[in-house]
């Protein structure tokens, strides 16, 4: 009886152990240099049409981690600035870059098709995901993240450009949100968090 | 009496041409490139004027053959909105110059007669408020280009 209960004992416990130090882990504030969103925003979480044309869910992107950027195909200079820069943090990073994905979703979905997309991203990185979907769940996932966007006058030939949040959201690999990047922000603090963020949990 | 009176013709003349210099005259373009992008989307050009004269000059705008249409934008983010409005001029001080870098002043270049290649040199003919024009040759860039000359 005792030789085949101590067994059991030790394996919960093992359990317990192992339970606890993960709940350790996962509790430990980690030492990020950008503007620390944890708590403060909700995880991610849409249902999007990604620029293969395929359904995706944000728990779809669970085990990676996420940076997600609101933005369209028809913005000539800031959208593809931060686009190329989001590039450089990719190479910067290595081989530990393949843990991330960089989510663009269109804030323009009327002009970008999951087609227009697909082409769009692929000039980047091969690790951005174009998404759109229906406007209103779109508009409902900028207003999740506390910003907008507007379109404003189309001019007289009907092309029209999207005012839209320039901040870069970066979630963990389980979907929470961890931190914010502004434009004013250094890429080397971004390239450090993403370190933070890749090196804990790689078995995810 | 001819010959002096023809000197003091040309010295007129000569007058008449130094007060009457053209804007692009003294525009020296630098750093000119062009960020390529996929299909038929709107690309952003980008350049550094300098103005080598003692009069301040303005730039307009351009226009090329390679596309049908051309802005002067300037790209602004406050309150962590990204916006772009259209510039009527842009002010080249004298002696000073205009820098034209991604995340601020750019040329918006839209439907272009044939797709522009990375490698490609594209002309525009850059223009001033005083009329004058200035063609200038930009390198098409991948999409992924950093500007590193800022």
């Amino acid at each position: 009886m005792k030789s085949r209960r101590s067994p059991g004992v030790a394996i919960w416990l093992l359990l317990v152990i192992s339970l606890l130090l993960s709940g350790c882990q996962r509790s430990a504030p980690l030492p990020f240099q950008l503007t620390n969103i944890s708590g403060h925003m909700p995880a991610l979480d849409f249902k999007l049409t990604d620029d293969q044309g395929k359904a995706v869910s944000g728990a779809d992107y669970r085990g990676k981690v996420v940076l997600l950027y609101f933005g369209y195909t028809h913005c000539p200079d800031v959208c593809p600035l931060t686009l190329a820069q989001l590039h450089v943090v990719m190479q910067r990073l290595g081989p530990l870059a393949d843990g991330a994905r960089i989510l663009f979703v269109s804030v323009d979905p009327t002009r970008d098709t999951s087609a227009v997309l697909h082409a769009y991203v692929h000039a980047f990185d091969p690790r951005v995901v174009g998404l759109t979907g229906d406007p209103r769940i779109i508009e409902a996932l900028v207003k999740r993240y506390r910003s907008a966007f507007t379109r404003e006058p189309a001019s007289s030939d009907g092309n029209y450009e999207v005012s839209h949040s320039s901040a870069i959201y970066v979630f963990d690999r389980d979907g929470n949100a961890r931190v914010l990047s502004t434009p004013t922000d250094s890429q080397d603090d971004l390239v450090h968090d993403l370190h933070l963020l890749l090196s804990t949990g790689a078995s995810s | 009496m001819k010959p002096l009176a023809l000197s003091a013709l040309f010295a007129g003349l000569l007058l008449a041409a130094g007060a009457h210099a053209t804007s692009a005259e003294h525009i020296l373009p630098s750093h000119a490139w062009i960020r390529v992008l996929p299909g038929d989307l709107p690309a952003g050009a980008y350049v550094t004027l300098e103005n080598s004269s003692d009069q301040a000059a303005a730039l307009s705008g351009a226009s090329s053959t390679a596309y049908a249409e051309v802005m002067l934008h300037q790209s602004s983010n406050e309150g962590g909105v990204s916006r772009m409005a259209m510039l009527h001029s842009l002010a080249i001080p004298a002696h000073g110059k205009a820098v034209l870098a991604p995340a601020s002043y750019h040329l918006m270049l839209m439907k272009a007669a044939t797709q522009v290649k990375p490698g490609d040199v594209v002309k525009l003919n850059l223009t001033f408020t005083d009329g004058s024009t200035l063609a200038t040759d930009f390198i098409a860039r991948p999409a992924s280009a950093i500007d590193d000359t800022h």
